[in-house]
């Protein structure tokens, strides 16, 4: 297996001067397979954005290194490194440059230098990777949240990619919106076996990931499949996570005295084990 | 109001002008504008008028639109014009009125001078109307591209171009946001005193200025994660093609300008 | 204080060629002292109906009603802020329209553009700051400096520093984090509980209208379509379905169950407690029977 990031203890603060500063990424380490999918999970200000910052050279720690692809980053390989990249970001206002959908999808591939024939080929087939292949001369006021998002996926995707990072792509948009995006990155996943970061404060969005790291004042609280972590249970709610709506569910019937297997994620497999349970009685 | 503004308005359509290369819109814009000062008789106004009739035609704008928003620029027009009848005081002396003489001379000149203005506006207001403003931009940057030897930053200016236009609807939104929210914290613009309504600005201005101030910085991010890195080694992804529908308007054009030269006086 | 819209309609840009209908009969009862929500699809007339309720859009057609108050398409602009007083509205992310040196006289803004000493209005402000979880000393700082969720509190101190009669909330808790969501939700409740704040929430969010809700309203292109308790609003999903709409988990686990127990369709679960008691009492019937 192909090792696409590593990170070994990697440390960054934004006030270096300060010798009492807090270090927003403390000490961080893991790595990433090729074809895997990572959430980063931690709530508002633990250091996931920090963390996927670092992973596309926009800072640099101060301790550590970030691998990509076999080498650490430095300054001199980051933009070959990062036109292997692509990176959706929380507002999906601010990150739409174009003036239509197909502008916005061509911008990274005229940035680096793809001719113009490869060009309208890649757009088509990336905005037909997200559905929007039906909206090339519509404009971004006249785009939902959700729409928006899955543009900038298909600007990311346009420059194909050996990892994608969400950096809360879904935190701004309404349910609809939310599904959308999820749908998308899911498909993906399955058909073309994208590598994908995803840092989320939703759990739920977690739960599809093959790996949970969970960030805490800038550390790294825990790492594991989601089953092993979400085992965690309350460790996480006090750290201001919300655990998935099958195991709170689990955690009050359990109060009522109804016992189902602990580490039952999914809705599906609750309700069976409580069909179950209901006809041994 | 700003509903019935022509100014700057593009309405989309496919219309013969529509479809020209935003180049040779501009280019044909720029010759005009300099051929409109050739006129000099009534033949040669005659002509122009009705060439800027022709090209209106060719746009398929519809003329009472057109007129109906110029209406602020006609008043400009008139005034114009009656500067012109009242203190040109040459030839025949046509009609008096008290002290109000208005000689042939002045008729004249005043009649030339409105149609050279119309015929500006009317041009210039085509041009935006058939032409996005993303077109325009693309276009200018071609056009400009000799400038770069003399390193102008014709694409830097292009791209600041493209992006403000890009942010205009965006902006206008959050501005219309941010005023309700104060509205309903009580804030008043539009009463008291001058002063207090200057002050009555502040609660909309800081807000705005500190999110365009963000969202410049996310762009900016995004922009660079995308490897943007300045102009160079950038391809382009709008192409601009030049068919035979530009060539013929250009001919038109030169047909018209040699017209002129042997109809004006 | 009641809210009542009565064949109300609201047309953007009207005798424009770029007009557009918003809103259309629309009928609504927003009793005092009640907490309602209000539901719909992007699109559905949530937010055009929402600027209604304090004056900030005037209907096209109808009436709008706020206590004694009476807003039609003739309403003057200043007969309208006395209105803006008595009704406060809590903006999708409200951090945008902070704009002062400190948090202090941020929150002091409204209270004083309605007339409040400024004594009162410092005392105002610096009990709602409290009163929001905010640490000591965020007062004196500018409102700037601070996280992305101390911002929203300070903003949302800033419309309960008015002390209106009616709390209009619109996504109050969109981008914040799970816990952070949590606590400004039982902040409201709490205000509607002790203080008997009638409160209006506009949301996305199913599951926050059944567990907070006691009157929900409807939205559909641009017209109320239902009106009710959330027992009985969320008790037919395939009718919600139709409006492009939801129904909370609690429900769709609820009736999951219910089918593949072969049980008949109860009352719906509202929050996550009910569900488990539900579960629990249909388990005490024994139901091995089926």
């Amino acid at each position: 297996m192909e090792r696409i990031l590593s990170l070994q203890d990697v440390r960054f603060t934004y006030t270096p001067d300060d010798p009492d500063g807090r270090y927003a990424v403390d000490g961080v380490s893991f790595d990433m397979q090729a074809g895997e999918w990572i959430a980063v999970v931690g709530h508002n200000g633990s250091g996931k954005s920090t963390l996927a910052r670092l992973m596309i050279g926009l800072l640099f720690p101060q301790e550590g290194t970030v691998g990509l692809f076999g080498d650490p980053l430095t300054e001199d390989n980051l933009w070959e490194k990062r036109s292997q990249m692509g990176m959706v970001f929380q507002n999906p206002d601010n990150q739409f440059v174009g003036a239509t959908v197909q502008d916005d999808v061509a911008f990274a591939l005229e940035n680096n230098g793809i001719p113009f024939e490869e060009m309208t080929l890649r757009v088509q087939g990336a905005l037909k990777q997200v559905k929007m292949d039906s909206f090339l001369d519509h404009e971004p006021q006249h785009l939902s949240g959700g729409q928006k998002q899955r543009v900038a996926i298909a600007g990311a995707l346009a420059l194909r990619p050996r990892l994608l990072i969400l950096d809360e792509a879904t935190s701004m948009l309404d349910p609809q919106g939310r599904e959308e995006v999820i749908r998308v990155i899911l498909d993906l996943r399955e058909r073309t076996g994208l590598s994908v970061i995803s840092i989320t404060h939703d759990l739920e969005e977690a739960l599809l990931a093959d790996r949970v790291v969970v960030m805490n004042g800038g550390r790294k609280f825990a790492e594991g499949t989601p089953q092993e972590v979400f085992l965690k249970g309350e460790a996480l709610t006090a750290l201001g996570l919300d655990l998935p709506f099958a195991m709170r569910l689990s955690s009050l019937l359990g109060e009522q005295g109804i016992h189902t297997e602990p580490g039952t994620m999914t809705e599906r497999k609750l309700v069976e084990q409580l069909w179950t349970l209901r006809s041994n009685r | 109001m700003m509903e019935k503004m022509v100014f700057g308005r593009y309405i989309p359509g496919d219309s013969f002008v529509h479809r020209l290369d935003p180049r040779s819109k501009l280019i044909f814009v720029f010759i005009f504008i300099a051929a409109v000062f050739l006129a000099n008789n009534t033949v040669s106004y005659a002509l122009l008028l009705a060439f800027t009739l022709f090209s209106i035609l060719a746009s398929k704008v519809r003329i009472g639109f057109l007129i109906g928003g110029l209406k602020p620029v006609m008043f400009l027009i008139a005034f114009t014009f009656l500067l012109h009848i009242f203190f040109t005081k040459e030839g025949d002396l046509l009609f008096q009125l008290g002290f109000l003489k208005i000689y042939e001379e002045g008729l004249r000149q005043g009649i030339y001078i409105s149609i050279r203005f119309l015929v500006l506006v009317l041009m210039t207001s085509l041009l935006t109307l058939t032409t996005s403003p993303i077109s325009i931009t693309d276009g200018l940057e071609v056009l400009l591209n000799p400038l770069k030897k003399v390193k102008f930053p014709v694409h830097e200016l292009a791209l600041m171009m493209s992006i403000s236009l890009r942010f205009i609807p965006t902006l206008m939104d959050e501005t219309d946001k941010i005023l309700k929210a104060q509205l309903a914290r009580g804030s008043d613009i539009s009463s008291g005193t001058m002063k207090e309504r200057i002050q009555a600005v502040v609660p909309l201005l800081v807000p705005l200025f500190v999110s365009a101030f963000k969202r410049a910085e996310d762009l900016a991010v995004a922009m660079e994660v995308r490897g943007y890195r300045g102009g160079e080694g950038r391809t382009r992804y709008r192409q601009l093609k030049w068919d035979w529908r530009d060539t013929t308007a250009l001919l038109i054009l030169l047909a018209v300008i040699v017209a002129l030269w042997f109809l004006r006086g | 204080m009641d809210i009542a819209l009565e064949q109300v309609g609201y047309t953007y840009a009207a005798g424009t060629p770029f007009q557009k209908k918003a809103l259309f009969d629309v009928n609504v009862r927003i009793p005092s002292g009640s907490y309602s929500a209000i539901i719909g699809h992007t699109g559905s007339g949530k937010s055009t109906l929402l600027q209604h309720l304090n004056g900030l859009l005037k209907p096209t057609t109808g009436i709008v009603r706020i206590g004694d108050t009476q807003v039609t398409k003739e309403t003057k602009g200043k007969q309208l802020k006395p209105i803006r007083r008595k009704v406060g509205i809590v903006f999708q992310f409200p951090e945008h329209q902070l704009f002062e040196e400190t948090v202090l006289k941020d929150v002091m803004f409204g209270p004083l553009n309605f007339g409040v000493k400024e004594e009162e209005a410092k005392a105002r402000a610096l009990r709602w700051i409290e009163r929001l979880g905010l640490p000591e000393g965020t007062a004196e700082k500018s409102p700037f400096d601070l996280s992305g969720g101390q911002m929203r509190r300070v903003a949302i101190a800033g419309v309960l520093a008015m002390e209106p009669d009616v709390l209009v909330l619109d996504e109050p808790t969109a981008g914040l984090d799970p816990a952070g969501r949590k606590e400004i939700m039982d902040l409201f409740y709490e205000l509607h509980e002790q203080r008997d704040m009638t409160t209006i929430l506009v949301t996305h969010s199913m599951e926050d209208a059944a567990r907070y809700a006691d009157h929900m309203i409807v939205m559909h292109d641009g017209t109320d379509v239902l009106q009710g308790p959330p027992e009985e609003v969320f008790a037919d999903a395939e009718r919600l379905a139709r409006w492009r709409l939801g129904v909370p988990r609690t429900v769709s686990f609820q009736r999951l169950y219910e089918e593949g127990a072969g049980l008949p369709k109860g009352p719906p679960a509202l929050t996550e407690e009910q569900l488990a008691a539900y579960l629990a009492a249909d388990f005490a019937k024994g139901g091995g029977a089926s």
